[in-house]
């Protein structure tokens, strides 16, 4: 066990887990973020997809005595009150079926648009090809990024 | 209108009704605290002081907040939303001011609580639709009395009431508690299809702010304070059992709470007490992380009871079943045998498919909370009854003191119609005298059974000389049950005709995975009628058409399962919508119809080949699933078939050695990714007043014909076996 301080959601958030916890698990069973998802474990499916600085980032491998100081954002601290431009165009276009990938694709799609808010639909299908989403929204996931990438304020 | 008389569902309402004046009934809001279930309805009906149930389904506030109660399992299908529509619409109150709960397991209240076989809103339209008329008349009646008229003085709509001869006027909110009295309508009267005003629109999910925001929904996600989290080891192989195991060791590893051998077998196990392993290890401890690490401790001692069987013996098990296995007639008309001597062409192929994973991206687990005399389950299964029935018999305990509620799920696809996961968290908790939530790894959820089986079977066409299908037959083979339905197409529309199953066995235990069987033989006969077409030199539209018309006017043998002429509509409908006969410089076409889960898609694939790979650039699909309920979410569950079936026929399987699946995550086991989905897929749907049916299968069966059909346009090769990718065929 070990003492970490974290920067979650803009809170510090003081823990004493085994370093070799990955922030996945952190998030869920320590600090009950749910929101953050577990579909492999192995970086394979996104469904755990989290924000480091700027960065998606797996959360499922990341050891939680890797993060430092670096700030981490989840789906619950995306937006104040659910209305970043991504979540917004997701429920403008009502992706979702089960709903369980969706986290981890809204925030790739967030941090992908950050960094190029103008993208091809090859550049999208590129950028989102680490989240497997097993009821088929794909089609809707990119019109979706388009029209929060047509919204201009991402 | 259609008059309906009421007693079909009588006993929920007279059950709730007389409960009702002692206040509420269903107080079910655990993921929630006490709050509704979903945001406060946008059009500003404030939150109600005081509840009052009208009925089993419908309880209204005083400000005229309506809660609607959603019976079935929510797995993807959207029947947390298009359910509730239902009801609205003929209680006849602005969605706007509607507000969705899930319903406990209750079968007094409702009926057929499950999600399968796409059956959700096919079984439950007339429940529905009842709950909300009678709910209306007795709030009308209500009403009525107040103002001293006869109910049929006054109307009601968009949650008011108004004297028809007068000015008065009354919100549903204020009539409520009046209403709770009054005695359940004997009879009633439900609304024309022509007056529908929700039914048949597009209505956002329910859930959708909660999942785009990450709010606790999912079984996973589900916390109680005190609760254990566990986490079980199953065999490696099937034909395996645990002998025993390092349980000092891993009992003193960090955060490991308890470890112990468990046996799930209930007496008389029903269908859905699949599964492959009933001992198991569980291991109970605070963290999963904790948890994961004593799992990779785990040093067992297995026993091999059984084969171990691999992929290369299922393959010649399933051929040697066609030659000399027992077969089943399961129809026949005419002298197939004759009319095979005196063809002028035959084609015969043979179609196979190998086992695959359910893999729903949530994977299994559930909450449970055993005492002495009661046990309580919380989690994602699509049959709660039959949860609640295999844990009475495991715990010998009445069903009155079993308890069952679901969450929202992220995923069925038939996976979690089997209960096995819910019972072994009943195991667990009765041992360790506490609450727990049981919760598998991808690699326990991938290599613990229930599979798609592996299916083998041969298609065989006989052509006279003037190119007229004379005789057709299909024999199918599958561990552990032959792909074969004797009753559908073509049955009905060619003169000699022969359908037979054969068995096999396996110790791989298997289940259903959506779309049972027809996953499989849409695919076979879609791309075998395409092949007997053009050796037929026909459009393989125009030669189902035929078909179709032979089964409309002169319908062979004493039934079938299809209507021909719904059949037949929706290939006219995507022959027209897809443009079909024209042509585009290397865009390469194919097209398939099938029906199943009682409604008709016809799909049409347009394919390109980039750098050697197939890319699907466009999908036409037509539906008749009868009237359309949330048009917006149907035409995402149609997506999801497509996309579903392009994808396992594409890319995925589950291959054996020793027994032991070589899958066992998402690394190897491939799963369809954004590049590899259709570029896009448009719906219509055929437009007609006939009773709902459903809609979470039977998109996916003609895409995997439709797509076969296609890549054998663009790579003039045919595809007889899935997946197609690693059949080595595809090629620029
Ligand atoms: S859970 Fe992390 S990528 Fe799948
Ligand atoms: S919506 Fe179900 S996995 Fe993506």
């Amino acid at each position: 066990m070990a003492n970490f301080n974290l920067k979650i959601n803009g809170k510090t958030q003081q823990l004493d887990v085994d370093p070799t916890t990955p922030i996945l698990w952190v998030l869920r069973d320590h600090l009950k973020l749910v929101g953050t998802k577990y579909g492999c474990g192995i970086s394979q499916c996104g469904a755990c997809t989290i924000h480091l600085g700027d960065n998606a980032v797996r959360s499922c491998q990341l050891p939680v005595s890797a993060v430092g100081n670096q700030e981490i954002t989840t789906i619950e601290g995306l937006s104040e009150n659910g209305d970043h431009p991504v979540q917004k165009a997701w429920l403008e276009e009502d992706v979702y079926q089960c709903g369980y990938c969706q986290a981890g694709q809204i925030m790739n799609a967030s941090a992908f648009l950050k960094k190029n808010p103008n993208p091809t639909d090859e550049e999208i299908e590129g950028a989102m090809n680490g989240n497997i989403c097993r009821c088929g929204t794909y089609i809707r996931i990119k019109k979706a990024i388009k029209t929060a990438a047509n919204s201009k304020t991402v | 209108m259609t008059k309906i008389v009421t007693h079909y569902n009588r006993r929920s309402f007279i059950k709730v009704s007389a409960a009702a004046g002692g206040g509420m009934l269903i107080g079910f809001s655990w993921l929630n605290g006490c709050k509704s279930n979903t945001p406060e309805p946008e059009a500003g009906v404030a939150v109600p002081k005081e509840w009052f149930e009208i009925n089993g389904y419908i309880k209204i506030g005083d400000t005229g907040m309506v809660t609607i109660y959603s019976p079935n399992p929510e797995i993807g299908q959207n029947v947390r939303t298009s359910m509730p529509m239902i009801v609205a619409e003929e209680l006849d109150v602005p969605w706007e001011n509607v507000v969705v709960e899930q319903a406990p397991l209750n079968t007094g209240w409702y009926q057929n609580q499950f999600a399968g076989g796409s059956l959700s809103i096919r079984l439950s339209w007339n429940a529905l639709r009842m709950a909300g008329a009678t709910g209306r008349r007795m709030l009308m009646e209500a009403a009525a009395k107040e103002w001293g008229l006869k109910v049929t003085d006054v109307t009601a709509s968009e949650g008011v009431i108004k004297e028809i001869n007068g000015e008065r006027s009354i919100t549903y909110g204020e009539v409520a508690s009046k209403a709770v009295g009054i005695e359940v309508p004997k009879e009633i009267e439900l609304k024309g299809v022509k007056d529908f005003k929700l039914i048949g629109t597009s209505v956002k999910n329910v859930d959708g702010e909660k999942i785009v925001t990450g709010k606790p929904l999912f079984g996973l996600d589900f916390h109680r304070d005190g609760m254990q989290l566990a986490m079980i080891q199953h065999p490696p192989a099937f034909g395996m059992t645990v002998k025993d195991f390092n349980e000092a060791e891993i009992k003193s590893m960090p955060g490991v709470k308890d470890a112990f051998i468990v046996d799930t077998t209930v007496e008389e196990p029903g269908g859905f007490d699949e599964k492959g392993f009933k001992q198991l290890i569980a291991i109970v401890g605070e963290s999963t992380w904790q948890l994961m690490q004593a799992k990779k401790a785990l040093k067992a001692n297995w026993e091999t009871t059984g084969e171990l069987e691999s992929s290369e013996l299922h393959v010649k098990r399933l051929e040697k079943a066609l030659v000399s296995g027992e077969v089943q007639e399961s129809r026949r008309d005419g002298n197939p045998e004759a009319a095979f001597k005196k063809a002028a062409k035959i084609i015969e192929r043979t179609y196979s498919a190998p086992f695959i994973a359910h893999n729903t991206l949530e994977p299994m687990n559930f909450f449970a909370n055993v005492t002495e005399d009661s046990a309580e389950l919380i989690g994602p299964t699509q049959t709660p009854e039959a949860l609640e029935g295999s844990v009475a018999k495991l715990l010998n305990l009445p069903l009155e003191k079993v308890t069952v509620n679901m969450t929202r799920i992220g995923g069925g696809f038939g996976r979690r119609l089997y209960v096995h996961f819910g019972v072994e968290a009943a195991a667990i908790s009765k041992k360790i005298g506490g609450p727990v939530k049981l919760i598998y790894s991808r690699e326990d959820d991938m290599t613990q059974g229930t599979y798609r089986p592996t299916y083998r079977s041969v298609y065989k066409a006989g052509l006279d000389e003037n190119n007229n299908l004379i005789s057709f037959s299909v024999k199918g083979a599958g561990l552990p049950e032959g792909p074969v339905f004797p009753n559908r197409f073509p049955a009905g529309a060619v003169e000699n005709y022969l359908a037979e199953k054969i068995k096999a066995p396996t110790n791989v235990t298997t289940g259903a995975w959506r779309a049972p069987r027809s996953n499989f033989t849409a695919g076979a006969e879609q791309a075998f009628l395409d092949e007997v077409a053009e050796a037929a030199g026909k459009d393989p539209i125009d030669f189902r058409l035929e078909l179709f018309d032979r089964a409309i006017k002169d319908p062979v043998g004493e039934k079938h399962e299809y209507e021909a002429e719904r059949y037949a509509g929706v290939l006219k409908l995507v022959k027209e919508k897809a443009n079909w006969g024209t042509t585009k410089p290397n865009v390469h076409r194919g097209v398939a119809a099938y029906f199943c889960h009682s409604t008709y898609v016809a799909e049409v694939f347009d394919i390109i080949m980039e750098k050697g790979q197939p890319i699907v650039e466009k999908v036409w699909c037509a539906v008749d699933c009868g009237i359309v309920v949330n048009r917006d979410a149907a035409e995402n569950m149609i997506q999801g078939g497509v996309i579903d079936g392009v994808g396992h026929s594409m890319y995925s399987q589950l291959t054996f050695e020793n027994g032991a699946p070589n899958q066992m995550n998402f690394d190897k086991y491939q799963l369809i990714r954004h590049s590899q989905a259709p570029k896009e897929i448009e719906v219509f749907f055929v437009e007609n007043e006939i009773d709902p049916t459903g809609l979470g299968e039977p998109g996916l069966p003609p895409a995997i014909g439709a797509l076969a059909n296609a890549l054998y346009k663009a790579t003039g090769q045919r595809h007889y076996h899935q997946p197609f990718m690693t059949e080595k065929q595809v090629v620029g």
